[in-house]
């Protein structure tokens, strides 16, 4: 068989196809959805010799398996993982060629939570709204992987990068995530605006694509009241009813009414899409650039 | 730690128009203006939260925003309305942004947009009883009060194609079911507060049920994917009997 595609074999846990997602359709209520670890999946594609946004594979936590049919280049970065070809060790963070037929595994991550899978050509399903990515919030795009599923590749555009492994940052054993305050701090007292940049929360095992959740001191609200439906940015911070802040993610609501205490620095997003449940979290307040 | 800046009345007329629809004629506003009050809160670092006091000005500040987009006056990647705020993401140069807007003259009511969108629909929903006694009316004037609104999309949210929409008088405010649906049928025609929304695909939801259309209110292989967005005109005209 020669047309270019992957079956795949094992799905993991969760495993989606990602890309840089659909930002400009909030107004409709879409969210902006794309790779959570963006950096990751940007370094990947340099890797196979794709265009940045090209559609690549985020796991998480244990991997998954994909057969091609046709050879084609794959590079697995994000979180560090075992890599096999054929059941034989292959390297991470590295271009690598997969014959056409043998059995690309991508294992348990050894530390973080999502791992990426670049391959030549990039997954080339059917783009809605300008993005291949799966927003699990809308289900706008393509299912999450399932075995036996057949994924279209598409054409390589460019040759591989020449690199051996490339450096990637550790994913984080504590996660440190910078903060602005506000545009709804003052919803809260001052002294749980205090414990929010002081007190350690750890990483809840509710988190998923759509928000980073914590476990730790609730925030009061300095007043009860009902805030009226606003617009939700990535990296906000909202507070729900049971008073732990959620990080919005890249598949958040475009629209929300629980008040945002603060804003997560974009550059700290990607450790957050790493933080395995049940490390800490420290909210640091900055000052806005 | 927000920088709250009120219209300083000392903004120039960079309204649209008279936005009201007055008919033929000139497109001078006579109107006094002032500068429409407004909060402009920093989000994070390259997003603004502009919050007004009213959805009309909302709408009105939305209209604006996106004429200025077209123009080439802003560059952003996301503006989006909601209740009394419009969100702008991805703005180039946020404090200067934040300083235009606060010297922003709005008209007093939002441009109206030339389109009316017609929705079908029965009126056969499973809550059009409760809604009534809400209303203080008898159950076929609801259908028949709802039909003689015109309605504009307020805002989208919830899910892609969901419109929340205004036009019903204060006095039709109902509130949510106590308890939410599990599932509630794509094409549902439902009420909350002051909205009236049309659910694009099956969901879970809390909103009154009056009725049902069979208008595809999202196809994301249609162009465009969402039959309403912000500013949309819509009149709900009754099928069947009513």
């Amino acid at each position: 068989m020669t047309d270019r595609a992957l079956v795949v074999v094992r799905a993991g846990a969760l495993t989606t196809v990602q890309d840089r997602g659909r930002p400009g359709y909030a107004h409709l209520g879409v969210p902006r959805s794309g790779a959570l670890d963006a950096p990751a999946a940007a370094l990947v594609n340099r890797l196979v010799g794709n265009a940045p946004g090209a559609a690549v594979l985020e796991t998480t936590l244990n991997g998954c398996a994909v057969r091609p049919r046709s050879t084609v280049v794959v590079a697995v970065g994000g979180a560090p993982c075992p890599v096999t070809v054929g059941g034989r060790p292959a390297a991470w963070g590295a271009p690598v060629v997969v014959p056409a037929g043998e059995l690309l595994d991508v294992g348990t991550a050894r530390s973080g939570v999502r791992s990426y899978v670049a391959v030549s050509g990039g997954i080339a399903v059917e783009p809605v709204l300008g993005s291949r990515a799966t927003d699990l919030l809308s289900g706008l795009g393509p299912a999450p992987l399932a075995a036996g599923a057949v994924l279209p590749l598409g054409t390589p555009v460019g040759p591989h990068a020449r690199a051996d492994v490339v450096p990637q940052p550790s994913p984080p054993a504590e996660l440190v995530l910078r903060v602005t305050l506000g545009p709804r701090a003052d919803w809260f007292t001052p002294a749980a605006v205090r414990a929010f940049t002081s007190r350690a929360y750890r990483v809840s095992s509710a988190s998923n694509r759509i928000g980073l959740r914590t476990d730790g001191p609730a925030l009061e609200r300095a007043s009860p009241g009902e805030l009226p439906s606003e617009g939700m940015i990535l990296g906000a911070v909202q507070v729900p009813p049971d008073g732990r802040p959620v990080v919005f993610l890249a598949d958040h609501p475009t629209t929300g009414g629980y008040p945002v205490i603060a804003v997560v620095r974009a550059a700290d997003l990607p450790a957050a899409a790493q933080a395995v449940p049940g490390i800490p979290v420290r909210f640091v307040a900055v000052r806005r650039r | 730690m927000n920088t709250s800046m009120s219209g300083t009345g000392t903004g120039t007329g960079t309204g649209t128009g008279t936005g009201t629809g007055t008919g033929t004629g000139t497109n001078v506003d006579t109107s006094p203006r002032s500068a429409t009050p407004m909060t402009i809160h920093p989000v994070g670092d390259d997003a603004l939260l502009v919050e007004v006091g009213s959805g009309a000005e909302a709408q009105a500040l939305h209209a604006e925003l996106l004429r200025r987009r077209a123009e080439g006056a802003l560059t952003v990647r996301e503006i989006v309305p909601a209740a009394r705020t419009v969100l702008l993401d991805g703005v180039d140069d946020p404090a200067r942004r934040a300083t235009e807007l606060a010297a922003t003259v709005l008209p007093p009511t939002p441009p109206r947009a030339r389109a009316v969108i017609d929705l079908p629909v029965r009126y056969d929903g499973p809550d059009l009883a409760e809604v009534a006694a809400h209303w203080r009316v008898a159950e076929r004037e609801v259908a028949r009060i709802h039909a003689a609104t015109e309605f504009t999309v307020a805002f989208c949210g919830f899910a892609p194609g969901f419109g929340y929409l205004t036009g019903l008088p204060a006095r039709y405010d109902v509130p949510r079911r106590a308890t939410p649906r599990t599932a509630v049928p794509a094409g549902a025609v439902a009420l909350a507060g002051p909205y009236t929304g049309v659910y694009p695909r099956s969901s879970p939801g809390g909103w009154q049920l009056i009725g049902t259309t069979d208008a595809v209110l999202w196809d994301h292989a249609r162009v465009p994917a969402a039959l309403l967005a912000p500013g949309t005109r819509v009149r709900f005209v009754p099928v069947g009997d009513v």
